[in-house]
């Protein structure tokens, strides 16, 4: 067999690996094994790549001892609760490896004539663009290191849809005179670099779970249309898988939402306060003693995690007090709403982190039907995910949005700061309903105390 | 070129099928999994990087391959590192 079938035949395998390796991650019991295979199958495809001959190495060798030491030092040492930016880091990376392949690809052969490849290399640039400086944005505003909040300007759409026509225009004249075009396609490169920062500064805190899910997908696509360039196949499957899975992800994303993905992405949620909507009522607080006494005597307990949760590092303290309750007799279940914290499934690693079993964290879909049973429902730093007004309030801006009903447990307790709406700026009618307890404090410290309370 | 946007367009469909069945608790390392996945560009690095024949080539071609690398290593291994730590259950002990 000669070479070039052999370094084809590891790609074949790499792609099963791939694939293999995804549908493993489908039950927690294989998942960590089919990260590995699919790990595998990377070494592969790279090892197969590496045996093509021919090559400078000590570019290379260069480029992976660089880019290993800091991914390993970055995955080894990031803080669970940092996730969500770290994974956009990463998936800007992605963007920026693939606009750079396509970039050297067209600087080191510069076709003559509009063609097949010149159409890959001008949308490997532009995803590519658009998924870096996305992605970098989506990191400053999950890093705090830019406002949170939608960052709306006069006349933004039709900013974007100007750079949009500009990016569409150059990539036109790149095409069809692609070696003489070389300002062109650099236009091309920095007009989509600058709709990656308009589409994402718009989005709000809560929305980010969208975003990095849409971005996920692009940092695939960018990659897919790498491998249209230099016709490989390894990159076009995997780069499609992964295409597919974010778009899966941000349809569910967008489901869990009630709300459409261009609402999302054009909607700029939150950026105008909702004039008051006037929910109003006593609001009744509890101490952490009395808290206790309710919890002590209760026979099921579900925990509603949000953000709050993980801003206040909260999740360990939140797994102690579950396990005193368990031992006291008490079910206890952690129910996870889809969009709860900045990312897919936030929550369920922050406490898979802090040594919850995963048979306890349950859906919406397997605690509501139960609520009624429920002795007390300890709402931990989220908001908008147990806002009753998303099903009862036709006004609310949240209306249709399923939520954990919490308001229907015989006791609910609200851990907040303060009666400050949530990221999304609407009013929580919750607070004020007659079986809700407001326990004001930082969640950390006020479980602490529940804590204490138990083991006194 | 009609044979490359065959395989694209099945393997699509193939990811829309395996994906569909993750559950929810493992969307995180989901997402950082398939992330690491979309590193793959690094075929594509390796050879810009090492074939390149002018200066200029060769500079984008270790960069990207740089980036791509810390992509694959930090998306698999901040995955592996998230698996961990999905666990079951203890059997029998109850924490009394």
């Amino acid at each position: 067999m000669n070479p070039r079938s052999v370094i084809e035949i590891a790609y074949i395998v790499a792609a099963v690996l791939f694939c293999i390796g995804i549908k493993m991650l489908s039950s927690p019991d294989t998942a960590r094994r089919g990260n590995l295979v699919s790990a595998v199958g990377m070494l592969l495809a790279v090892v197969a790549t590496l045996l093509a001959g021919g090559l400078h190495y000590q570019w290379i060798l260069a480029g992976i001892v660089i880019g290993s030491a800091v991914g390993a030092f970055a995955a080894r040492t990031v803080q669970m609760t940092a996730m969500p930016q770290m994974v956009a880091l990463f998936n800007g990376f992605g963007g920026l490896a693939s606009l750079l392949v396509g970039w050297s690809e067209y600087h080191a052969h510069r076709p003559e004539t509009f063609g097949f490849t010149v159409v890959a290399v001008a949308l490997t640039v532009i995803i590519g663009a658009v998924t870096f400086s996305g992605s970098l944005v989506a990191y400053g505003k999950l890093a705090e290191r830019l406002p949170g909040r939608p960052i709306i300007f006069k006349a933004q759409h039709l900013v974007s849809a100007a750079v949009l026509v500009l990016i569409i225009l150059a990539a036109g004249a790149f095409s069809l005179r692609p070696a003489a075009s070389y300002p062109a396609f650099l236009l091309m490169a920095a007009a989509a670099l600058i709709l990656g920062v308009l589409s994402t500064i718009p989005i709000g805190g809560a929305d980010m779970p969208v975003v990095i899910c849409l971005l996920n997908s692009y940092s695939g696509l960018a990659a897919c249309a790498a491998g249209f360039v230099i016709r490989n196949n390894v990159l076009i499957v995997s780069g499609s898988l992964v295409g597919a899975s974010g778009l899966i992800l941000t349809n569910i994303m967008c489901k869990a939402m009630n709300r459409s993905l261009t609402n999302v992405l054009f909607g700029g949620f939150g950026a105008a306060r909702t004039k008051k909507s006037g929910y109003q009522g006593d609001v009744r607080p509890i101490t952490p003693e009395d808290t206790y006494y309710l919890l002590e005597a209760a026979r099921s307990v579900v925990f509603v995690p949000g953000y709050g949760m993980a801003a206040a590092q909260a999740q360990h303290v939140v797994r102690e007090l579950g396990e005193l309750l368990a031992a006291n007799g008490t079910d206890v279940k952690y129910a996870i709403h889809p969009v709860a914290g900045r990312m897919p499934g936030h929550m369920n690693v922050l406490l898979a982190e802090a040594n919850v079993p995963y048979e306890q964290l349950v859906e919406p879909e397997d605690v509501n039907p139960i609520m009624d049973t429920i002795d007390v429902a300890i709402v931990i730093g989220a908001n908008d995910v147990v806002n009753p007004a998303a099903r009862d309030d036709e006004e609310s801006p949240l209306y249709g949005m399923p939520i954990i009903e919490v308001d229907r447990a015989r006791t609910c307790i609200v851990l907040k700061r303060s009666l400050n709406p949530g990221f999304s700026g609407v009013d929580n009618p919750l607070f004020f309903k007659e079986n809700t307890r407001m326990l004001f404090g930082d969640a950390k410290a006020s479980i602490s105390a529940l804590v204490a309370e138990f083991k006194d | 070129m009609t044979m490359l946007l065959f395989i694209f367009v099945l393997a699509m469909f193939l990811g829309f099928e395996l994906i569909s069945k993750v559950p929810s608790q493992l969307h995180t390392p989901l997402m950082s999994g398939s992330n690491a996945i979309s590193g793959i560009t690094i075929v594509g690095a390796l050879l810009a990087a090492g074939r390149g024949n002018q200066t200029f080539t060769i500079i984008l071609g270790t960069l990207a391959v740089i980036f791509a690398t810390i992509n694959v290593v930090g998306g698999y291994l901040v995955t592996d590192r998230m698996l961990a730590m999905f666990k079951h259950k203890p059997k029998g002990n109850n924490p009394q």
